[in-house]
């Protein structure tokens, strides 16, 4: 029997199933909806066959782990090689005690770092600014000087350990200070390991803590990805995330269209720079949410490396297979915790970081099941870590490469998901490119919208969230909260103002002048950072000199 | 027949925090019962949020927070607002603030609290019950 009379036999057999099987299931036990669709509104049939997958051409859609297109996996030897990077995001209080954390996550088997930054920081602002009063410690670690990061990484082998850092607006300043530490530990610079976030662009419609214009900050992420082409062969220059899209209230399709679109939007600005494709791309990485629809979520991991693969290859013509990579990061869903009965987000963090090592992720970080109501304490972060250790140990699931490949309905949802996030493609292209669209509030529109659909659906219970809107007690949950003592601020500003005056004035007043004028002159701002860090100018001084020059970033409301 | 007066509500974000996923909701489901909604966007100092309140002449205010810092920023919030003799604006919040702080935050007069997981309805109603009766 040849291949097409197999699937019109298959055809006809459905079709049976469908008029005599099926009809009587329907009566004795009706569907317990009229329809299920999943978080992109993708309609989900009650049953998938090879009639889904007819057009799968094995060699062009899946191809083998670590060769084009990726679909299964960016290395050959995927999990059965190395685990994924068990990257716990933390950060809290003044940098000892994100210090001592640290400590504590390696001693129970972390495998990378990942900091956790304060809003100050983030933002800016150094920690004795009128804006950070009550906000110093409280929401990751305070750094607003090298002499924080020595002791935030005090004891810790920057040859050894590679960090990662939630950081982008002020990128340049924090990579600096990384770059300081190693100088000083003696590491050399190819062999300082790491990500900075430095993804500006979803700053500006997702994570919203951007401190520069669009124009500017894009600049100030290609100097990033530029220096570190150049010096910092290990570093990844930024971590293209699409976490925090999702988080704002995306659906799947979108976090993948609109993280996707901004990876275009960096690749085109760093050739623009003259760089060839192949120089930097192979540093480029993701960072995606894992959300709670187990096999959307898997589609989704699937389809993006497909087309990210596709997009490097055809758009902007990479000859590197490595250029064609997208390795990522995932971080299970924080706002699918909930703080009612928070033991279930144990089970819900679980599930999620099955969907990301199933979907081959390279990094993972999982929550902790008290984050929705504080930063982890030591015992939830704890179970956070032992679940990705138990994924990794004791259920097989990392013994062989891409487990799901094959099934119909995985594979339709990843051609679905490539599909449908084509579509967005094409129509940023039309705007004219993401700027366009951010000013247009395109992103920020489809988001809201997404974000307050999600909600309806659940005040209405169309979708269930357990302890939430179903199945929930009376009693409140006393599990234990982690709370910032308020003497961190005290002695953060103080520890900041004695380095004020301690330092060599003359020498931080001539760096920031420098800063100035480089600045103005628009060339690649890297080395005199680091330089301005390593004589102790705060990260507020030198944020001060940019803002000066290239203004702030003014938010585009749109409800 | 006169038409009766919209209810006028501020929903504001105090502090650094850009976790605005909430706050937009919220002013999204009463503007879709009828209320006229003012969003302030991020980053609100508590001398904005009170001057906007008053410029704005609003009936309630709403306060999104979720970075931890309303011990610090709701106290300044209220004394603001009440120096500009807005003494009969109702205030409620909304965002990640744990349980025990929950007292303090009411001692203050913030009306109402509501974690997350709070239907958008029950805000909506909480409003409408609790307007303040102006003029």
């Amino acid at each position: 029997m040849s291949e097409k009379e197999k699937k019109n036999e298959i055809m006809e057999e459905l079709e049976r199933w469908e008029k005599t099987t099926l009809p009587k299931w329907m009566r004795q036990r009706p569907e317990r909806r009229s329809e299920f669709r999943n978080h992109s509104d993708t309609l989900i049939k009650r049953v998938y066959t090879p009639e889904d997958v007819k057009d799968l051409d094995y060699m062009r859609d899946l191809g083998f782990p670590g060769e084009y297109p990726f679909t299964r996996g960016v290395h050959g030897t995927m999990y059965r090689g190395r685990l994924w990077t068990m990257r716990m995001f933390s950060g809290y209080g003044a940098a000892e005690q994100t210090n001592q954390r640290f400590k504590y996550l390696l001693k129970e088997g972390e495998t990378g770092l990942s900091i956790a930054f304060d809003y100050p920081t983030i933002t800016g602002y150094d920690s004795d600014h009128p804006f950070a009063k009550g906000e110093v410690g409280i929401c990751g670690v305070a750094v607003a000087s090298l002499k924080d990061m020595e002791v935030l990484l005090n004891g810790i082998p920057l040859d050894k350990v590679t960090t990662s850092m939630t950081i982008n607006g002020p990128a340049a300043m924090l990579l600096a200070m990384y770059v300081a530490i190693g100088d000083k530990q003696g590491v050399s610079r190819e062999k300082i390991g790491g990500t900075t976030q430095n993804d500006m662009l979803k700053e500006f419609f997702a994570q919203k803590l951007g401190i520069f214009p669009p124009k500017h900050s894009l600049k100030l992420v290609t100097d990033i990805i530029e220096y570190c082409a150049r010096h910092l062969p290990k570093w990844n220059p930024i971590s293209i995330s699409g976490y925090h899209i999702r988080e704002a209230g995306s659906n799947a399709v979108q976090e993948l269209a609109f993280t996707l679109y901004d990876g275009i939007a960096y690749v085109e600005s760093v050739l623009e720079r003259g760089l060839r494709v192949d120089d930097f791309a192979p540093r480029l990485s993701f960072f995606f949410a894992s959300h709670n629809n187990l096999f959307e979520e898997i589609a989704k991991f699937r389809a993006a490396r497909r087309l990210w693969a596709k997009i490097m290859k055809e758009r902007f013509h990479a000859r590197n297979p490595r250029s064609m990579w997208m390795r990522m990061h995932v971080q299970t869903s924080g706002c699918t915790l909930t703080s009612q009965q928070p033991l279930n987000n144990v089970t819900r963090t679980t599930i999620e970081a099955l969907a990301a090592v199933l979907g081959g992720t390279q990094s993972l970080h999982t929550n902790s099941f008290d984050e929705a109501l504080c930063l982890p304490t030591e015992e939830a972060v704890r179970v956070a870590l032992r679940t990705q250790q138990i994924i990794a140990h004791e259920n097989g699931v990392a013994d062989t490469i891409d487990p799901l490949a094959g099934s119909y309905y995985i594979e339709a949802l990843t051609n679905e998901m490539e599909r449908q996030a084509m579509e967005y493609i094409r129509k940023i292209d039309d705007m004219g490119g993401a700027i366009a669209a951010i000013e247009k509030g395109f992103f920020q529109k489809e988001i809201a919208d997404s974000a307050y659909k999600y909600q309806r659906e659940t005040d209405e219970k169309k979708r269930i969230i357990v302890g939430v809107n179903e199945y929930k007690t009376g009693a409140k949950a006393p599990i234990p909260i982690l709370r910032i003592d308020p003497k961190v601020e005290k002695e953060q500003v103080s520890r900041l103002q004695k380095l004020r005056r301690e330092r060599d004035n003359g020498k931080v007043e001539k760096v920031l002048e420098k800063l100035h004028y480089m600045a103005e002159k628009d060339e690649n701002l890297m080395p005199i950072i680091i330089d301005a860090v390593k004589a102790y100018a705060t990260l507020g001084e030198i944020c001060g000199v940019l803002r000066k020059i290239y203004g702030e970033h003014k938010e585009l409301i749109v409800i | 027949m006169q038409s009766k007066k919209k209810i006028r509500v501020l929903i504001a974000k105090p502090g650094l925090d850009s976790h605005d996923r909430g706050a937009k909701i919220v002013a999204r489901s009463l503007r879709d019962a009828g209320m006229e909604v003012i969003y302030t966007g991020l980053r609100q100092t508590p001398e904005q949020i009170a001057e906007t309140a008053l410029q704005e002449d609003v009936d309630v205010v709403g306060l999104s927070i979720l970075s931890g810092a309303h011990k610090t920023l709701f106290p300044r919030i209220m004394e603001l607002m009440k120096g500009k003799g807005l003494t009969d604006v109702m205030v409620f919040a909304g965002g990640i603030i744990p349980e025990e702080d929950i007292p303090e935050m009411k001692k203050l007069g913030v009306r109402e609290i509501f974690g997350p997981g709070t239907p958008t309805d029950t805000i909506v109603q909480f409003v409408f019950d609790n307007i303040p009766k102006r003029n």
